[in-house]
Parts: C-alpha cells; sequence; structure tokens
C-alpha cells in the first residue's frame, strides 16, 4: 500500500502510523457534554465503502494526514494534510 | 536414459551427484528430476499418509511427489522440488518421509491400514479421551505423516529483501510473455520480465515447433537477446511471483544462488516487492492428471512432463512408453518420443472418435484400469471396446487436459470462470485491476494464439500507461485447435489419487460428500486436498470436479476453493531476511556506550536503547553490591549517568507557550526564562501519558524531555495535536534526542564537580534548583539545568551528541577524584524510588492525575487534552486505586513488584484484590526493602498494615502502608 503524501509524493505505508477515524478532528469544546464527548472518543462507523483516517508519516516528513480510501475496493482516493482538512 | 542428440543440457559439462548417498552424473543444464531420470532412479519418495511409493510426476514448479532434503548441517534445505532444483557439482540430496531407507519404509504399513485412514480419518478417531491427543495421538501423527525436516540449528545462510518499480511487469517468458514484453519494451516502457524458470521460454523450451522459420526456442533466444540489450528492460530468471497485492504491488522470490553450492557470498533467495503500474499475466497453463487405480506409482507423469524431459533435458523417462489422455495435445508425446525411437506401448484415448496418427498401438474410447509395479510401474491394464489388455509398460504419460495457471488472478478476492469449450477455469474479466491475463493463462492454449495474446496483453497496458504501442508483427507459429472432452476418473476398484501431496483419492472426495461436506471448502478440509506445499496445482481442478459429480451438480455451480499467496512455497527467511539475530530489532545507543562496556557495565534494553545497569569495581561479586555502593555514592558524594536516552523535543515559536498549556495539565505559560518546570500530559481520555521536565531556553523556545518508553509516543502525540487539534497556533517542533548528549550530575558534590570541568564555574547564588541556561565546557556551548531525579542537589549537563564520549569519561573520572563515579540503572532506579518519583511502571496507560496524587495539578483556568474526561466519574475518588509508599513490617522482607494488596485478614484470591505493587528494591540509605504500589483508597490508609503476595514467586509479605516519599519528603537536599 502506497499513501500519496502531499508533501513527499506517494511513499509505502511502512512509513506511516495510522490512527484510525479521521473523526478525531472534531474534538468538542470542553462543555460539550457528556455524550459529544462519548462520541469523539469512543464511537466509530466502520463503513464498507469510502473511509477517512488519520495517518502520520511518522518515518517521512512528519504531517499528519487525511487519507480517503476504499475499505472494499482498497483503492486510496486521495490525502490531504489533517491541518488543513476539513473539521 | 539419456537420448542421443536430443535436449539442450550441456554434455560437455558432467556433473556428479548424490541422491539418498549414491553417487550419480547428470550434466549442467540439468534439474535434479531430469538428471535422476536420465539415471533411470524413477522412486524418489514416499507419500505423505500412506508412505506409498512416489516418483517424479511433472517438470515443473507444480510437482506434488518428488520432494526432497537438499544438502546438510544447519542451512539443509527440506521439501525442495526435484523438478526445481538446478543441478550443481556436488548437490547432495537426501529422500523424506521414509524410514530406515526409501525402498523398505516401514511405514508403509499405512497403506495396507489404508481402509481406515479415509477422509475425517483424524477427527472420527481420535476423540477421546481427550488427554492423550496432545501427549499421545498428535506426536504420534506428526512422526508418522510428514514431509522433509529442518536442521533444528540457526540457519547461517544469506538472504535478502529488495524492492523494484516499473511499467510493465510481465509474468512468464513463453510466447505470450516473449510478446507482451517485446511489445511493451520496444515502445518505450520500463519493463520486468519474471521467469520463475533458468532459462526464459516457457513452454517453447519443451516443445519441437517452428516460430517465423526458425525453431521455437532460437526465436526465444533471439527476443531475449533484444530485450537483454534494452537499458529500460530488467529481465529476471529465476524469480517466481509469489502473491498480487493492492495498488500493483507484487511479491516475487527469486532463488539467487541455490543452483550453486552453498557457502558463497550470494545470498540464497531475494523476497522482492514489486511495485507495477500495469502487469501481465502469462503463467501459462498446468497439466492436470486423470485419477484411476494404482494412477500413483513412480513412472506415471504427466503428457507434457514427458515431452519437457526429452527436448529440454534429451531424457526418456522409460523405455515402452504409453500415453493416457482425453485431448489431441497429450498425442504430441507420442509421436515426439516415437520420432526419438523410443518404443510407444500405446496410446489410450477416452474419447471414442478421437484421431490418433502414428505408427503405435492405438485404443480409443479406452480407459487405464489397474497399474502394477512394487516400486515403479511394470504393466497397465486397460479397458476397452475389446475388453481387457495388459500391456508392459514402464512409463505412462497422462494427460487430462490444461488448466490455465488462474491463482494470481484470485489473490484479492476474484473467483475464476468455468469455461466448458477448454473444460477449465479461466481469469474472471478484471480480476485484478492492471494485471492482465494472456495466453494459456486465458485459455488460449496454441503458439500462434499466444504471441497474439502477448501482444494485445501489452497493447493494453500500453494504452492504460498512456504510451504508444509501437507497430509490431506477429511470426507464423503451430496453431493448432484445441480438441478435449473432459474426463476426470476412472470409476472402479483400487484407489485413484487426485491429490498425490496429501494422499487424498477420488473414494475420499466422495466419501466428505456423502457426509454432507458438500460444499468445496468443506471438502477441502475434510479430505486435507490441496492443502499440502503444492497447494493443489495439479489435483484442485480433477477433486471438485469429483465433488460435482458426487453431489450431482455442475463444476461451474461447485466452484473452486480460494487461492491465496504464496503461488510456491517461499521461504520464512526470505521474508524475514535481514531480521535474524542482531537484525531482529535496531538497536540504539547512548554516547556512553563504549566507556560503559570498558568498565564492564552489564546492558540492559531499554526500548531500543542499550542502557548500563551497573559498574562492577574490583571486588564486587553480585549485582547488589555495586548497586547499593552506587546508591550510597550519590546520596554521600557524587554519581554520573547517562540520561541521553530520555526523548528531547525542541520547541519554537510565538504560540508554544499556549501550546505547552494545553498539552500539559498545568501551566507553562507562566514559566520564566532560565527555568525549568515539572509537567504531566494526559490522553484525551483522561489517563496519564506521560511526565517530564520543559525548560524555557528563550522567550519563545522551549525544550521538553519526556521519559525514554514514551519518547515517541509523545512527538506523535504533539503534533497530532498541533496539526490536529490546534493548527492555528504557530509554532514548530522536532525531536533532537539523538543531537544532544545528557548526563546526570547528582550528589552533595555535584557543584563541585561541576565547577572543575566549567569554562567559568558557576556563582555562588546562581543556579537554584529548577534553573537552566547556557554554559561552555572546554569551549564548548553546553546546556546545563539543574533538575534531579534522585532527590540528591543534581545538574544535568547537555553537549552536541559529538562531544557525549569524551564529557562521560572526562566526568567519571572527576567523579571518581571526588570519591564517586558513574552509576547504571539500578541505582537511578532505588534512588526514585526511595524518592517516589514516577516510571511507566507506574504511569502505565490506567491510572489518572488523581491516582498519582496529582489531581490538583490540572490547572482550573485553561483547557488541557484529557481535562474534561479526567473529570468522568469512576476516575476521582475513594474507589481509586491510589499511590502508595510499603514497606516490610514482618519477618518476610521480600518485595516484588507485580504482586497483589490484601486487606490483613482477608484471603489472598482476585475478588479480594485491593490493589498491586509497581516498582521494588532495596534502599541502601533506609536499609529496607521499600515499594510502590497502587491501594483503593490509598492515600487514606497510610498507617495501615495489608498483605502482599506475589503468587508467581510464591511470596506473602505484611507491609506498612505510607507516603510514595520515603525518603526526604521535605526536599531539603534537593535544594540545598
Amino acid at each position: 500500500m502506497r499513501i500519496p503524501c502531499p508533501i513527499c509524493g506517494p511513499r509505502d505505508r511502512r512509513e506511516f502510523y495510522y490512527a484510525g477515524d479521521a473523526v478525531a478532528l472534531a474534538r468538542p469544546v470542553p462543555g460539550a457534554g457528556e455524550a459529544a464527548w462519548d462520541s469523539y472518543l469512543h464511537l466509530r462507523d466502520n463503513p464498507a465503502g469510502v473511509t477517512r483516517d488519520l495517518w502520520y508519516h511518522e518515518m517521512g516528513c512528519s504531517a499528519w494526514l487525511v487519507v480517503e480510501r476504499d475499505t472494499v475496493s482498497h483503492k486510496v482516493l486521495g490525502a490531504a494534510l489533517a491541518a488543513e482538512a476539513e473539521r | 536414459m539419456r537420448v542421443e542428440g536430443k535436449g539442450i543440457v550441456n554434455r560437455s559439462a558432467p556433473l556428479a551427484f548424490r541422491f539418498d548417498g549414491q553417487e550419480y552424473q547428470g550434466f549442467e543444464g540439468d534439474t535434479l528430476a531430469s538428471a535422476l531420470l536420465a539415471n533411470d532412479v524413477r522412486l524418489v519418495g514416499r507419500s505423505f499418509k500412506y508412505h506409498r511409493p512416489r516418483g517424479i510426476l511433472t517438470a515443473g514448479s507444480e510437482e506434488p511427489n518428488a520432494l526432497v532434503e537438499l544438502g546438510r548441517g544447519a542451512g539443509k534445505l527440506p521439501n525442495v522440488r526435484a523438478t526445481v532444483q538446478e543441478l550443481f557439482e556436488g548437490l547432495e540430496a537426501t529422500s523424506q518421509n521414509r524410514w530406515p531407507s526409501l525402498r523398505r519404509d516401514l511405514l508403509s504399513v499405512n497403506d495396507l491400514a489404508a481402509p481406515f485412514l479415509s477422509a475425517g480419518f483424524y477427527y472420527k478417531t481420535f476423540m477421546w479421551p481427550r488427554s492423550f491427543w496432545e501427549r499421545l495421538y498428535e506426536p504420534f501423527i506428526r512422526r508418522a505423516a510428514g514431509l522433509g525436516a529442518l536442521s533444528g540449528l540457526d540457519n547461517d545462510e544469506v538472504y535478502e529483501k529488495a524492492y523494484a518499480h516499473c511499467d510493465l511487469l510481465v509474468i512468464g517468458s513463453g510466447p505470450a510473455g516473449l510478446m507482451a514484453a517485446l511489445t511493451a519494451a520496444r515502445s518505450g516502457a520500463d519493463v520486468i520480465l519474471a521467469e520463475e524458470d533458468r532459462q526464459f521460454g516457457g513452454r517453447l523450451l519443451s516443445e519441437e515447433e517452428q516460430i517465423g522459420w526458425q525453431p521455437a526456442r532460437s526465436w526465444a533466444a533471439s527476443v531475449i537477446a533484444e530485450l537483454s540489450g534494452m537499458a529500460n528492460v530488467r529481465l529476471m530468471a529465476r524469480t517466481t511471483i509469489t502473491g498480487v497485492y493492492d495498488q500493483g504491488t507484487y511479491g516475487a522470490l527469486e532463488r539467487v544462488a541455490l543452483h550453486r553450492p552453498s557457502g558463497g557470498w550470494a545470498p540464497r533467495e531475494c523476497f522482492w516487492r514489486i511495485v507495477a503500474k500495469q502487469a501481465v499475466l502469462a503463467g501459462g497453463a498446468i497439466e492436470r492428471p486423470i485419477a484411476f487405480a494404482g494412477n500413483d506409482r513412480p513412472g506415471i507423469m504427466t503428457a507434457s512432463a514427458l515431452r519437457s524431459y526429452l527436448h529440454r533435458w534429451g531424457v526418456a523417462p522409460g523405455r515402452a512408453v504409453s500415453v493416457f489422455c482425453n485431448n489431441d495435445n497429450a498425442h504430441r508425446s507420442a509421436r515426439d518420443l516415437a520420432a526419438a525411437g523410443v518404443e510407444i506401448a500405446a496410446v489410450i484415448d477416452t474419447r471414442a472418435d478421437a484421431q490418433v496418427a502414428g505408427d503405435f498401438p492405438t485404443y480409443t474410447g479406452a480407459r487405464v484400469v489397474a497399474t502394477r509395479g512394487r516400486l515403479g510401474l511394470r504393466q497397465i491394464e486397460i479397458r476397452h471396446a475389446g475388453g481387457r489388455r495388459r500391456i508392459d509398460s514402464d512409463c505412462l504419460a497422462v494427460s487430462g487436459g490444461w488448466n490455465p495457471s488462474v491463482h494470481l488472478t484470485c489473490h484479492t478476492g476474484a473467483r475464476p470462470v468455468w469455461t466448458p469449450q477448454i473444460a477449465a477455469f479461466v481469469p474472471a474479466p478484471d480480476a485484478v485491476p492492471g494485471l492482465i491475463p494472456a495466453g494459456a493463462a486465458c485459455g488460449v492454449f496454441s503458439t500462434a494464439g499466444c504471441l497474439a495474446e502477448g501482444r494485445r496483453a501489452a497493447r493494453e497496458a500500453l494504452k492504460a500507461l498512456g504510451m504508444r504501442a509501437r507497430q509490431i508483427s506477429l511470426p507464423e507459429a503451430e496453431d493448432r485447435p484445441y480438441a478435449i472432452a473432459p474426463f476426470w476418473h476412472v470409476p472402479g476398484k483400487g484407489r485413484a489419487f487426485v491429490d498425490f501431496q496429501n494422499d487424498v483419492s477420488v473414494k475420499d472426495v466422495q466419501l466428505a460428500a456423502r457426509e454432507n461436506y458438500r460444499s468445496v471448502e468443506h471438502m477441502k478440509r475434510y479430505t486435507t486436498q490441496g492443502m499440502a506445499t503444492d497447494q493443489g496445482k495439479t489435483s484442485s481442478t480433477g477433486a471438485l470436479a469429483v465433488l460435482a459429480e458426487a453431489t450431482g451438480r455442475a463444476i461451474a455451480e461447485t466452484g473452486t476453493t480460494t487461492f491465496r499467496p504464496p503461488f510456491s512455497p517461499v521461504s520464512i527467511a526470505a521474508m524475514g531476511a535481514g531480521g535474524q539475530g542482531a537484525g531482529f530489532a535496531p538497536q540504539r545507543f547512548t554516547t556512553s556506550h563504549d566507556p560503559s562496556l570498558e568498565r564492564d557495565a552489564p546492558m540492559i534494553e531499554a526500548g531500543l536503547w542499550y542502557r548500563p545497569s551497573y559498574f562492577p569495581i574490583k571486588g564486587e561479586s553480585h549485582w547488589r553490591q555495586s548497586a547499593d555502593r552506587e546508591v550510597s555514592m550519590v546520596r554521600n558524594s557524587v554519581g554520573v549517568t547517562d540520561v541521553s536516552t530520555l526523548g528531547k523535543i525542541d520547541i519554537q515559536g510565538k504560540d508554544a507557550e499556549e501550546f505547552l498549556d494545553f498539552v500539559y495539565i498545568n501551566t507553562f505559560s507562566t514559566l520564566k526564562e532560565g527555568r525549568v518546570r515539572y509537567g504531566l500530559m494526559l490522553r484525551e481520555d483522561g489517563h496519564v501519558m506521560d511526565d517530564g521536565t520543559t525548560a524555557r531556553l528563550g522567550p519563545d523556545h522551549y525544550l521538553m524531555t519526556t521519559t525514554t518508553a514514551a519518547a515517541g509516543l509523545v512527538m506523535r502525540h504533539l503534533e497530532f495535536v498541533h496539526q490536529c487539534l490546534v493548527p492555528h497556533l504557530d509554532l514548530q517542533m522536532i525531536s533532537v534526542t539523538e543531537q544532544w548528549a545528557q548526563f546526570a550530575i547528582a550528589g552533595p558534590k555535584s557543584r563541585a564537580l561541576l565547577n572543575d570541568i566549567l569554562d567559568t564555574p558557576l556563582g555562588a547564588e546562581d543556579w537554584p534548583f529548577m534553573a537552566c541556561g547556557a554554559v561552555r565546557v572546554g569551549g564548548r556551548e553546553a546546556r546545563l539545568f539543574r533538575i534531579s531525579f534522585s532527590g540528591e542537589h543534581a545538574y544535568e549537563l547537555a553537549v552536541p551528541s559529538r562531544y557525549g564520549e569524551s564529557l562521560f569519561r572526562l566526568l567519571t573520572q572527576k567523579a571518581e577524584a571526588l570519591g564517586g563515579g558513574p552509576y547504571g540503572m539500578e541505582a537511578l532506579n532505588v534512588l526514585r524510588i526511595e524518592k517516589g518519583f514516577l516510571t511507566h511502571a507506574e504511569i502505565h496507560g490506567r491510572v489518572t492525575a488523581f491516582d498519582i496524587g496529582m489531581g490538583r495539578m490540572i490547572a482550573p483556568g485553561k483547557d488541557c487534552v484529557g481535562k474534561t474526561m479526567a473529570a468522568r466519574p469512576g476516575l476521582n475518588g475513594p474507589e481509586r486505586e491510589q499511590l502508595v509508599g510499603l514497606r516490610p513490617v514482618g519477618a518476610v522482607k521480600q518485595l516484588s513488584a507485580g504482586a497483589h494488596l490484601f486487606a490483613a485478614g482477608a484471603p489472598a484470591v482476585r475478588v479480594n484484590s485491593e490493589g498491586y505493587t509497581t516498582s521494588a528494591g532495596f534502599s541502601p540509605t533506609l536499609g529496607s526493602v521499600l515499594a510502590l504500589g497502587f491501594l483503593r483508597n490509598g492515600r487514606a490508609r497510610h498507617g495501615e498494615t495489608v498483605r502482599v503476595v506475589d503468587h508467581l514467586r510464591d511470596t506473602e509479605t505484611m507491609v506498612e502502608v505510607c507516603d510514595p516519599v520515603f525518603f526526604d519528603p521535605e526536599g531539603g537536599r534537593v535544594r540545598d
């Protein structure tokens, strides 16, 4: 598997650390309430199809990326810098 | 025997080799199989289950029978296919799965017990008593059934792995593969041509035919000559594509030096990962046998293997050869052998209307019903329109048709498609994106058809690559139609094998169907068909045809089992190349590594780092003597230890202070320049992640330290927080762990030592506790931090790594002059236990700031990572297990980490556990064993006596609960 790092180009997935769903970008405000925090920390969809998740280019440029990929076809559809991604 | 004038082995280069101790001779270009057959050796192994005599069935990597052990000693290779192994001078091979010898194998009694050893035998027989399975049944079965054995020694042979990238990967170099490679290469694509054989040409090497007015072999050689001269082509012989993975990734195994005596510089095998934008699968087809009673005797082989041995190696595997088939293609074997002067005893075709042209006895609408010959074929018995007939024959060539090699197209989940016209499966359309099957691999069997297919596939690939295909014309070649009538097995008495390697017969498959294992996947597992090292290459279609018949279904409806990587066996040594011994994990050494070894310090692993346990001096024979001395040294004079393994993260930017406030529970924006502060960080779920100190080196410049264990984790976390949660903050960070060598100088004489080595001694009033700043040592810039992990007046001095070793030597030498010296991890651990300082033994991922007594450090006026969740119910309060100190009060003084805590009178069972110990050690300072641990509501229970029980070490100790800071609780020494 190769991930198209916006900074480094297509790189082998062994250079990356996987950190799960990109939901982690949308941190609730402190007072958002238990349900919002529970959802943010613990609840994840498990889609058959397109998913957005976070990968860290640990052995490269140390950018956190939002990678869009398809869990059925295993196609990697694209990658963007997490710092610039939609939340 | 050899046939004069036939074959392409080099008869001027004889090679001596041994099989089962007997010396033979072959030629350069032989495989072990061809050389054995040339020497009339037909019996080469015993079968897996029944120990039946077996010979050579094929001439390729699909071989199920002819498995041998190669070489001896540590690097001995089991289960080597004699049909793949190239001959070399001095080769030594041994037969497998027999005792005491191949000709007299005592376990062949299994063959007599065959009626009891049918499918599912183990499941039915070895059910009870249950306890017998591990002790009796399994060891016996493992001994009786089996393949070759590993040496059990460390393999010191060299293996390698490598990576390659290309526009087009062509898999196989028969007519289709060569044409595809040529078309693509001439059009300018970067091409890799992979061929599992030593020589390019595929089936063309094994047939006598013409391509474009020249022998097919010569045509192949001319194409290879052209390709090898092109800069955009890489030819990879002896390379099997073993697996297909996502995004055009292919696994490949190259046999680099297995065709040579071992011991050279070259690796035995190389495991490749090839990334190809496009690929052409031209892997050809595999001939399948027909099942009939006694079809496994040595001397019975596939019809195409017979032609291979004749045309490629100049070997006739028998003196009176017969052919049994259901298709025209196999007639070639009879014609070619007859032309070479070998007697053809009979051609037996299952089709009543078959047209067989040749000067030999022919039986149509006929079947082979029995065979004779104890250790090799002597006679066959056939049934035809005229009745039964016995024919003396020492070699029988069998063909039940051809199976396209669809395996690779199924590796990502696609299923092949049944094609009745050729009675075989072909790859599903678009089975793997970017992998284009061509030629025999998709059911086109004529040479002319394969050439056209190769060009077609290359053009498709070039189009997908956005490249223009150069014009290329197709040479003329053999173009006979493929005529076949499906025929799978001859019904009747006697065992007719479908799977030779796992000894699965037609009856086993029928029994599975009767016992309701009707799904092909169930049949496979019940009978073990296709589960041996050959993965059923010659048997799977036959077995499922028998299953289809037994269950009254069509073959298409019955379906295939799943083909998974690898296509053929890959040694673990090749996949794990470089990972043996010291290569298993990277090693990180501090700059003081060599001086520590010079002092005979035993090293312990801390993550990937190696750190000294202790520094023994003359007269010390036990680690405790050294550790106790080192602890006292720090408490009374001065000690030096390397703390470079702690993570160091340099953080700069105008928003760095806001960032630190967000990642630490306590406040850092109030930290003054030239000062250090202890900080604790949480995970977002409210549990402690790590602790450490952060120094403010300048207005917008901080240096954070992390624990050794969590350095990578914290770096990743900080980048996550910055890039993903607070990307608007203006700051940068980088790990400088490797850039700075840092040493702790601890003890009452630490300042004296420092003043001895610093260019400018420290002023009496300067450098209070938690101060930091720049100093100079030997004219070089250094950083000094007045921090302490021992509770003593202490400093940490950091220099660029290149000066680390010399600084360590200087510090230890000066310390010794002051009555001190270096100290290791054992002493460091005791010093911090005495002070109740934490490591990841305590902050192990399940504790909160509240648990370790730092709940009040969570600053009220700001948000931080983990703050909201740390306030959850259940994470604060008397029900929590809280950090305490524990000190023995009874006769038993022994304490260990990982023991459980129980109320004084409570039985030591799980439900009564009230906590556990995390660290323990003997404190020479206090003359007592001490432990840190977590006890339910522990802070309110100081003074109470509890029971510590270590069930693993079988110890029980009564302890008093106390404050975790055992020594100098006021902290006067550190400020002194």
